[in-house]
């Protein structure tokens, strides 16, 4: 394996050790889901017919809100301990060096809410031909939703107030995958065909996948070059 | 249009109209009086402290 | 190289400044001018829609705030690249002066909207996709004027802040879309779209009248923000002690 594989590596593993070292911290994600699911149950009753027609939406505004929260845990710890500045002094591509961090950040906190959702299914009565497209959306949303966090994670890292500041500049990019992951569903459910939903969400998770990682670490080396 | 009061009536929707073009104007009126006093403010903020400077031992 | 002259020269905080207290008050009495024009011609001259009745008067107040609205944010991003790319100070001030101009444009789009949304669907609000496309536009520029004041170094402000307004820039269409889509998708067939009234002539020209005062307003506004901008940005410069030194002498 090459220097850049090897960086590569390196770096998503070390942020999986970490990751790991704190394990409990991975099963906040499906807790903080079933809470606000919980939330959403106490505030609309416990009908069957109704949680069932809302399940994909409160699933996937669940998803939303975990993705946004967990995203300061992308940059932050690192750059207060001096090892985001090593990463740009690297000799490898940065855009790499980010694109690991930002797989380890999806393995550590969007698959999570992969199993949280469908546990969330369970929970809201989705009917049963709605979970194949919600996996499949969130399969393709999450990782969106960490590669779009990344950049601006990467954009307001070290400020103050940057948690908050963070969800107020995430939430309105988020609005195009919600949209069109919560219709999968229902459409599904309706026996509808989804293929333009999954389309779109596909040619999305494709664009950020392949200029993202740019992007970001160009915001970084702008913040902290 | 053929009298002040029609016009000023606008069809019955007087109550939406005028508080449109009001809430307009005034925001654009308002912005223009606020920069105005800001430009002032800091300019004289800026001449005190030149002499300040220039006041000191 | 001879013909960029005159944008080096633009491009000093001290050549901006002068030009700025030049020329915006010239360009803020072509806009009242304009708007005069506009309102004696959408006011007075216009006929009433057949459905709609004097109701859709609000269109030239609202669709030219609208219009606005994005106009501005696309000149935002583009004044944050000039100054991200070229290093130009005013380019930065343009930028970071913009944003609460547009955020205005869009409140208004949306409060006038609203007024002329409720005798026709009965409520304040309806969730159509213009409405809501203007909603998300002012949380981006809420969002633009955010991160500017959490920045405490401008220039650094200045640069986050391009890449703000372009990833912005980028979104805008997809988020215009995906809203489209989605009202479609659950938009009762009673309640259509705020029905665009078939565009005569005798309207449209006033339309096109007060979107060109807005503009000119514009204009004239960001080059008195602006103005301010850079006063803050280079208070410890000559230039900008002369200009309060010149501001003291005056009565």
């Amino acid at each position: 394996m090459n220097g850049c594989g090897r960086a590569f590596v390196a770096v998503l593993r070390r942020d999986l050790v970490i990751g790991f070292r704190h394990r409990s911290e991975l099963g906040n994600p499906v807790v903080f889901n079933i809470i606000v699911a919980l939330l959403f149950i106490f505030a609309l009753g416990n009908d069957p017919v109704i949680l069932g027609r809302l399940a994909a939406a409160i699933i996937w505004v669940c998803a939303v809100l975990a993705s946004t929260l967990s995203l300061e845990r992308l940059f932050t710890p690192d750059y207060e301990d001096g090892t985001l500045e090593q990463l740009l002094l690297s000799a490898q591509p940065l855009p790499l060096l980010v694109a690991a961090k930002i797989l380890a950040h999806w393995l550590l906190c969007g698959l999570p809410l992969v199993v949280a959702a469908l546990l969330l299914g369970v929970l809201l009565y989705l009917p049963q031909p709605g979970y194949p497209p919600l996996l499949l959306t969130l399969l393709l949303g999450t990782p969106v939703f960490s590669l779009l966090g990344a950049l601006l994670a990467a954009l307001t890292v070290g400020l103050r107030g940057s948690g908050v500041l963070l969800a107020l500049l995430i939430l309105p990019l988020y609005i195009p995958v919600l949209i069109f992951a919560v219709a999968a569903v229902s459409d599904a459910v309706h026996g509808l065909s989804i293929a333009g939903q999954i389309y779109f969400l596909a040619s999305l998770f494709v664009l950020a996948l392949t200029l993202l990682p740019f992007a970001t670490a160009a915001t970084l080396r702008l913040r902290l070059g | 249009m053929n009298s002040l009061e029609s016009f000023l009536h606008m069809g019955g929707y007087a109550g939406f109209v005028w508080p449109a073009y009001v809430l307009t104007f005034t925001l654009l009126l308002l912005n223009h009086v606020l920069q105005q006093r800001r430009q002032k403010r800091i300019l004289r903020q800026l001449g005190r402290r030149a002499t300040g400077e220039r006041a000191g031992p | 190289m001879r013909m960029l002259e005159p944008f080096y020269k633009f491009s000093s905080p001290q050549h901006f400044y002068r030009l700025s207290t030049v020329l915006a008050p010239w360009l803020g009495w072509l806009a009242v001018a304009l708007f005069t024009t506009g309102l004696t011609g959408g006011l007075l001259l216009a006929p009433p829609d057949y459905q709609q009745g004097e109701s859709v008067r609000i269109i030239y107040v609202h669709v030219p705030s609208a219009w606005m609205s994005l106009f501005v944010y696309v000149l935002m991003a583009a004044a944050g690249v000039a100054g991200l790319v070229w290093n130009v100070k005013v380019a930065d001030a343009v930028a970071r002066a913009s944003a609460p101009l547009g955020a205005m444009f869009t409140f208004l789009a949306l409060a006038t909207g609203s007024l002329w949304g409720k005798p026709m669907w009965g409520t304040w609000w309806v969730w159509d996709a213009r409405l809501t496309s203007e909603l998300v536009l002012l949380f981006l520029y809420l969002g633009y004027m955010a991160l500017q004041n959490a920045i405490e170094d401008r220039r650094m402000a200045a640069r986050a802040g391009a890449v703000l307004a372009l990833v912005g820039v980028v979104n805008i269409p997809i988020i215009h879309y995906s809203v489209e889509w989605w009202s479609t998708l659950h938009q009762p067939a009673s309640i259509s779209r705020i029905g665009a009234p078939a565009i005569h002539i005798s309207m449209l020209v006033p339309l096109l009248v007060m979107a060109l005062a807005f503009t000119f307003y514009y204009v004239a506004a960001v080059l008195v923000r602006a103005r301010c901008e850079l006063l803050e940005a280079e208070a410890g410069s000559q230039w900008a002690q002369a200009a309060a030194a010149t501001a003291a002498e005056r009565p």
